[in-house]
């Protein structure tokens, strides 16, 4: 009872937080709102008993991505005049598929049979002592130690190529190019150069 | 007792608040970016109410990937975005017209 209960209060902060994101006037705004629904639905994932996930989402999404963005949206000088024009000239076209995104996929759950499983049942309780995050890692490092390697690469690519994005290269800086020091040659450096003797006064 | 039935309406209003922010927002390039975020988090709701209420841990481990392909793209995404900043001085969506597609 008490879980439902927090579990409305919960869905009604999400979607508010939802609609501010979409609707609010500055960026800023619309990111700290995004905040508030990633903490929310951590908060709905914490009810549902898979605490790793809730954890992972605060930690990397509210600390890392969420930073990344207020830190983009406040460093770009942005004509929000400009952005916000035409606003309201799809908007009915974007509430209507919204309406109709909402209808269809709550009448294919809410039927009977629908989906055919039974969707109005609750979760098992896990057990008394039973551990999320040693069930998580039990299969991520077992039967998904591979893809979990290829993301760990797909990370790494990303920090290569978000870095060699936005690197910029200022003339007139002075800085070792250690590829050019690796292939230097001798004839580059040293000179031989042929005199005769000097005599003995 | 929380239903699957909740779960899933309360993802399908945060899925398509997200595609109706797409559709408000088509000039603001950044929040399209977070409306592609929204997006992502609803998918990953049902990921996990289904996990939860099939008693199968493998949708949690996809919720996980999830997010990791998620956090590289924000990142590439917003690397973009200061280049196309710096290079154009503005993050207009139609101003993004070089290709003429």
């Amino acid at each position: 009872m008490l879980i439902e209960a927090l579990f409305y209060v919960f869905g009604a902060i999400l979607v508010a937080a939802s609609l501010a994101v979409i609707t609010a006037r500055n960026p800023v705004y619309s990111a700290l709102a995004l905040v508030m629904c990633f903490v929310t639905s951590a908060a709905i994932w914490l009810l549902l008993e898979a605490e790793f996930l809730a954890v992972v989402l605060v930690l990397v999404y509210v600390g890392a991505v969420m930073v990344l963005f207020l830190f983009v949206v406040m460093m770009l000088d942005i004509n929000l005049a400009e952005l916000r024009q035409g606003f309201t000239r799809f908007a009915w076209l974007g509430w209507l598929t919204a309406l109709a995104v909402i209808v269809e996929i709550v009448g294919v759950v809410w039927a009977r049979g629908g989906l055919g499983i039974d969707a109005s049942r609750g979760a098992t309780p896990e057990p008394a002592g039973y551990s999320n995050t040693l069930e998580l890692g039990r299969v991520l490092y077992t039967r998904y130690a591979y893809p979990l390697e290829l993301a760990a690469m797909l990370l790494l690519v990303a920090i290569v190529a978000a870095i060699a994005l936005t690197m910029r290269h200022r003339a007139g800086l002075k800085y070792q190019d250690v590829s050019r020091q690796v292939a230097v040659r001798r004839e580059e450096r040293l000179r031989i150069v042929k005199m005769d003797a000097e005599k003995r006064p | 007792m929380i239903t699957l039935a909740q779960l899933l309406t309360l993802s399908a209003i945060v899925f398509s608040l997200a595609i109706a922010g797409i559709f408000l927002n088509r000039k603001n390039m950044i929040l399209l970016l977070m409306c592609v975020e929204l997006l992502l988090l609803a998918a990953n709701f049902n990921f996990i109410a289904f996990s939860r209420y099939l008693s199968d841990i493998n949708g949690q481990v996809f919720v996980f990937f999830v997010l990791t392909v998620a956090a590289a793209e924000s990142a590439i995404g917003l690397a973009i975005l200061v280049v196309l900043f710096r290079e154009r001085g503005s993050i207009n969506v139609e101003d993004l017209n070089t290709l003429k597609g």
